[in-house]
């Protein structure tokens, strides 16, 4: 043992090692990609970031990754019903994609990640990280074994919503999501984030969207409540292009969902980074938090405004709903502005529920905890209703109702 | 049907002093005004009587139907047939206006023991009580009361009342910030609950309401006390001669 070199490492990060040097024959890729997953795993031998990096100030990963579950290829997971009915399917199952249940659909290419991993027409690029205290890009670049490359040709409408399912089984999974929305095309995306047992789960979704192109793209965390998930998403926007994301996190035990929308890089459990490099650009961003119990949330959001990004318009806002004495709830909101003509803003609260609101309900008869349980719904729906899919507002009301009918 | 005596009910916050030694009887059947100038106590009752957490009842008792309903809480009280209809109805924003009146009348049914109303029985209801108070149904699709004018939000009130049947009804300044039309609109809605195993208690600044909603008795709060009660025609003295009088004369 050798425990004077360096600082005595954990046992997450002590399996994390192990399992590489287990793993990597078993890992697709060609030199170039190897090359990338060693470096990864070097970052990752240095140590799992803690509270001393600024970025994970607020989730000191090093603390709180206390386990690391093995990889465990008999596990069984089960492919879901979609949020949507009708939606194409692409599912990933214990870390596997499930290739022969492929959907078809005109102008859209699908390939098993693993696949082009293996034949080289992967870019090996694309696994680099975006700084040095990228370590959910450094878990997911060292272990990405699997997941689906999406491409939408240009000019493509598309009906029909892609639904990737990523369904946990327990033990250890590392998957990406390369997604390319071609000039001019429209699509909805939902990502599924779910499954069973206390897995650890590294994803990556990375989304480039081509000029006048629009893309709705649904996050659904809803793992197991001993689960580790840790996952980011990357998007490059094209010119006049929309992107509506919408993340809901209803699952998990650790969880830390990163954003970097236009390659500009920072992180934290919830992270918004909006880089605005070319003028004319609007961003708005609103996120809600329930706490309940002794949970801790953390948001850290910052909005880049470069010299040049003239008449940016930027919102920010985080509101939050505080309903344990014991919760916790940490906010970093950062506007970053070099240009000085724009319009930038944001804004964080934490609240507990009102009681003038809670007293009108209860005037009428409805039990109080009936009627908490109305305006915490109420809370998040309201972020709900602005989505403009009449039928994905409604998949998702029914799923914050299920939600409460579980926990309240 | 209600009877409070000698009521002293503070501020829970501060410990300031509002009801102090209030005495009302009101039976089944009337409808009783109470008036009074401003900060005189009128709200406080209201709120007092709802169940509001914000003030303490520090003596005397509330009984509704012989009993305390003291230790009761809101939801209790409004189960067991006490209605308030707000001065200013709260905006809730995200809860569907429809959704809570569902929720709302189906509480109260499973408190006394009835099953849930079925979903073309609870429209069917609502149609036809927006429609007497000539409300637009597209504006129960709203969240609870975001985005009404100050009419469309006491007309939702007196919707809501007359879709819960309560017992006893307390309308805290119903007629404030209504148009004459829209004041007709809801007293002819307060009008058609008038019956007799109903009490109705109208609070209001001014007689206006009470030509229209006609009262059975008329109280005067002046300080957190009943200083005076008559009839109707006690209403109309004070529209005339302003409080001054009957405040010098209790004193």
């Amino acid at each position: 043992m050798n425990m004077h070199a360096v600082p005595q490492r954990t046992s997450a990060e002590t399996a994390l090692i192990d399992a590489f040097g287990e793993r990597l024959s078993l890992l697709p890729g060609d030199g170039e990609v190897m090359v990338k997953r060693d470096d990864a795993i070097e970052l990752l031998k240095a140590g799992l970031p803690t509270k001393r990096i600024e970025s994970w100030h607020y989730t000191d990963l090093r603390r709180l990754l206390t386990a690391v579950p093995e990889h465990d290829q008999s596990a069984k997971a089960e492919v879901l019903a979609p949020i949507l009915e009708g939606s194409a399917v692409l599912p990933v199952l214990n870390g596997v994609a499930a290739a022969n249940r492929l959907p078809t659909l005109e102008g859209v290419t699908i390939q098993p990640l693993a696949e082009k991993l293996a034949d080289g027409s992967f870019a090996a690029a694309a696994l680099d990280l975006y700084g040095s205290d990228d370590a959910i890009g450094a878990l997911n670049t060292a272990f990405v074994a699997d997941g689906y490359f999406v491409d939408i040709a240009a000019g493509t409408d598309l009906a029909t919503p892609i639904e990737i399912q990523n369904v946990q089984a327990g033990g250890q999974t590392h998957v990406r999501f390369p997604v390319r929305v071609g000039n001019g095309a429209r699509v909805t995306l939902l990502e599924r984030q779910a499954g069973e047992g206390a897995a650890l789960a590294s994803s990556v979704s990375q989304l480039l969207v081509g000029d006048d192109a629009e893309v709705l793209w649904l996050i659904e965390q809803e793992q197991a409540d001993t689960a580790s998930h840790l996952a980011q998403f990357k998007a490059s926007l094209g010119k006049n292009s929309k992107l509506v994301l919408f993340v809901m996190n209803t699952g998990g035990k650790l969880v830390r969902q990163e954003i970097i929308v236009d390659a500009a890089g920072e992180g934290s459990v919830f992270t918004l980074v909006l880089d605005h490099s070319v003028p004319h650009t609007t961003s708005t961003e609103v996120v809600r938090y329930v706490i309940t119990d002794k949970a801790h949330g953390v948001f850290q959001g910052r909005i880049n405004v470069a010299q040049k990004a003239q008449k940016t318009d930027a919102k920010m806002a985080c509101n939050t709903l505080l309903l344990s004495d014991d919760g916790e709830f940490s906010v970093k909101p950062e506007l970053e502005i070099f240009a000085d003509d724009v319009q930038c803003g944001h804004g964080a609260t934490v609240t507990e529920i009102d009681r003038n609101h809670l007293f009108y309900l209860m005037a009428r008869g409805i039990e109080e905890k009936t009627a908490r349980g109305l305006l915490v719904k109420a809370f998040v729906a309201e972020v709900v209703e602005e989505l403009e899919n009449e039928a994905l507002v409604e998949a998702l009301e029914a799923r914050i109702d299920s939600w409460f009918a579980a926990h309240g | 049907m209600l009877e409070i005596k000698n009521l002293h009910a503070r501020i829970a916050e501060d410990g300031t002093e509002i009801i102090r030694g209030l005495n009302l009887t009101v039976k089944a059947g009337e409808v009783a005004a109470i008036m009074g100038p401003n900060g005189s106590g009128k709200s406080t009752l209201s709120y007092v009587l709802a169940g509001r957490e914000d003030y303490e009842v520090t003596e005397g008792e509330i009984l509704y139907n012989g009993e305390s309903i003291l230790e009761m809480d809101p939801a209790e009280r409004a189960a067991s047939g006490i209605f308030l209809a707000f001065q200013y109805p709260m905006e809730i924003p995200g809860v569907a206006t429809m959704e809570f009146l569902k929720v709302a009348m189906n509480a109260q049914r499973k408190a006394r023991g009835e099953d849930p109303l079925t979903i073309p029985e609870f429209l069917k209801q609502v149609k036809a009580a927006a429609g007497t108070l000539d409300m637009d149904m597209a504006m129960l699709k709203r969240p609870l009361n975001v985005g009404f004018s100050g009419g469309e939000k006491k007309r939702a009130e007196i919707l809501q009342m007359k879709l819960l049947q309560p017992k006893l009804c307390v309308l805290d300044e119903t007629d404030s910030g209504l148009d004459i039309d829209a004041l007709k609109i809801v007293a002819d809605g307060v009008n058609a609950l008038r019956s007799p195993d109903r009490a109705i208690v109208v609070i209001t600044h001014y007689q206006r309401l009470l030509d229209y909603i006609v009262p059975d008795s008329v109280h005067v709060l002046y300080r957190g006390q009943v200083i005076k009660s008559g009839d109707k025609s006690l209403a109309v003295e004070l529209e005339a001669n302003g409080y001054a009088g009957i405040i010098e004369e209790a004193a």
